[in-house]
C-alpha cells in the first residue's frame, strides 16, 4: 500500500516547513518625540508553532513586548512580556489596546511615510527582519487593513 | 432525646425563612451586579461611585502656559481623557480617536471642548504637553500642573491612576490608569463614559452630538 506512506509524507510536510513564521501587516505610528517611546504593531503565524523570544531594530534602544492589561477597577497597566507563545498555525496580532513592541531610546522620531526595519528573533524559526512602516499619529491599524 | 415535634417544626420554618431570606439577598445581590454589567454606558469602575459625583473641576496650566480652572470651560461640553505622554499604546491611540472623533463633529465640534489631563506632570510639562497635543488636533487642549493639582484633578473626575515602578520603562516608571473619555457637561457635571474600542469615532461623534442635541431642546 502506498497510502501510508503517502499520509506520512503529508504528515512530514508541515514539520519540515515548521520553521517559518509569517509575519505580516507591521506599522508603526509615527512619534512625536524621539524622547518619548513608540509602538509597533504586525500579525505572526507560525505554521509549526514557535515563541518570539527577542526584537531589536537599530532606530531604537531597546524592544520590549508589552501587553495592555485591563484590571477589575478599569486601570490600564502595561506588562513586560519576556517570550511571546505562537501556537501552530494561529494568528497572533499585535493590535493597539492590546499587545504592542514597546520602542524606547529612539535615536529619532519616527517620522510618517518613513519605514525603519524590525529583527525579530524566534526560537525554532530564527531571526526574521521585516520593514515597518511608519504610518501618521492618527493611524489605528496597518495600511489597507480594517483598524 | 425527645424532642417536642412542634419546635422542631417551628425550628424548621425558622431555618426555612432564613434560607430564603438569604436567597432573596443573594439574588438582589446578583441581580444588581448584573444589571451593573449590562448597563452599557457606565465603564466598569464608573457604575461603583455615584455618578453625581463626577465633576469637572480643576486648577491646572494648559499647554501654552496659562493657568486655567473649570470656569474656561464653562458654556462647553467637555471630552476629557486623562493619560500621559510617555505611553506608547493607549493614549495615543486615544487621543487619535478623540482628534477623528472632532474631524468628525467638524464645525459642530464648536461647543465641545477636547482636554488631556497628564496624570505624570512631573515629565509632563508645559512644553511637551504642547508639542504632543498638537501632533494629534489644533482643538486639542493639553493640561498639567503639580502632583497635588493633577490628584485633584483626577479625585473629582473619579479617576484612578498610579505610579508603577518598572526598570524597563523610560526613566524606571510607568503610570498605570484608567483610559476612559468623558463627557461632561456644560455646567461641569457628568454627562457619559466612552472607550475608544468601544464604538468607531463617527459613532462616538453622534453620540455626543445626541447628548448635546437633547440638551438644546432641553432648554
Amino acid at each position: 500500500m502506498k497510502l501510508p506512506i503517502l499520509a506520512l509524507l503529508v504528515t512530514a510536510l508541515p514539520l519540515a516547513a515548521h520553521a517559518d513564521v509569517a509575519v505580516s501587516d507591521p506599522w508603526a505610528r509615527a512619534s512625536i518625540m524621539a524622547s518619548r517611546p513608540a509602538a509597533a504593531y504586525l500579525t505572526l503565524v507560525s505554521d509549526g508553532g514557535d515563541r518570539l523570544v527577542e526584537a531589536t531594530t537599530p532606530v531604537a534602544a531597546e524592544v520590549m513586548v508589552h501587553a495592555t492589561e485591563v484590571d477589575d477597577a478599569g486601570l490600564s497597566r502595561m506588562n513586560h512580556v519576556t517570550t511571546v507563545d505562537l501556537p501552530a498555525a494561529e494568528a497572533v496580532t499585535f493590535a493597539p489596546g492590546g499587545m504592542h513592541l514597546m520602542l524606547t531610546g529612539l535615536s529619532e522620531k519616527l517620522v510618517e511615510a518613513t519605514s525603519f526595519p524590525l529583527t525579530l528573533q524566534f526560537e525554532t524559526a530564527g531571526e526574521v527582519t521585516v520593514d515597518v512602516p511608519v504610518l501618521g499619529v492618527g493611524a489605528s491599524g496597518p495600511e489597507g487593513g480594517q483598524r | 432525646m425527645t424532642e417536642d415535634p412542634r419546635a422542631r417544626r417551628l425550628q424548621s420554618i425558622r431555618l426555612a425563612a432564613w434560607a430564603g431570606g438569604l436567597a432573596a439577598v443573594v439574588l438582589a445581590i446578583g441581580g444588581a451586579l448584573i444589571w451593573r454589567a449590562n448597563t452599557p454606558e457606565a465603564g466598569p469602575e464608573v457604575a461603583f461611585v455615584d455618578e453625581a459625583d463626577i465633576r469637572s473641576e480643576f486648577t491646572l496650566t494648559d499647554h501654552t502656559g496659562r493657568a486655567v480652572t473649570e470656569s474656561e470651560y464653562v458654556g462647553d461640553w467637555q471630552l476629557v481623557f486623562f493619560g500621559f505622554t510617555n505611553c506608547p499604546d493607549i493614549c495615543p491611540t486615544t487621543l487619535a480617536y478623540m482628534a477623528s472623533v472632532l474631524d468628525e463633529l467638524g464645525p459642530r465640534a464648536e461647543d465641545l471642548a477636547p482636554l488631556f489631563i497628564t496624570v505624570d506632570p512631573a515629565r509632563d510639562t508645559v512644553p511637551v504637553m504642547a508639542e504632543y497635543v498638537a501632533a494629534f488636533h489644533p482643538r486639542l487642549v493639553g493640561l498639567t500642573g503639580t502632583d497635588a493639582q493633577v490628584a485633584e484633578a483626577a479625585q473629582n473626575f473619579r479617576t484612578w491612576y498610579e505610579r508603577v515602578e518598572d526598570e524597563t520603562a523610560p526613566d524606571g516608571y510607568m503610570m498605570a490608569h484608567q483610559g476612559y473619555m468623558y463627557l461632561m457637561r456644560p455646567d461641569g457635571g457628568f454627562e457619559a463614559v466612552f472607550q475608544e474600542q468601544e464604538q468607531p469615532p463617527e459613532e462616538l461623534a453622534e453620540t455626543i452630538l445626541g447628548h448635546i442635541e437633547v440638551e438644546k431642546g432641553a432648554t
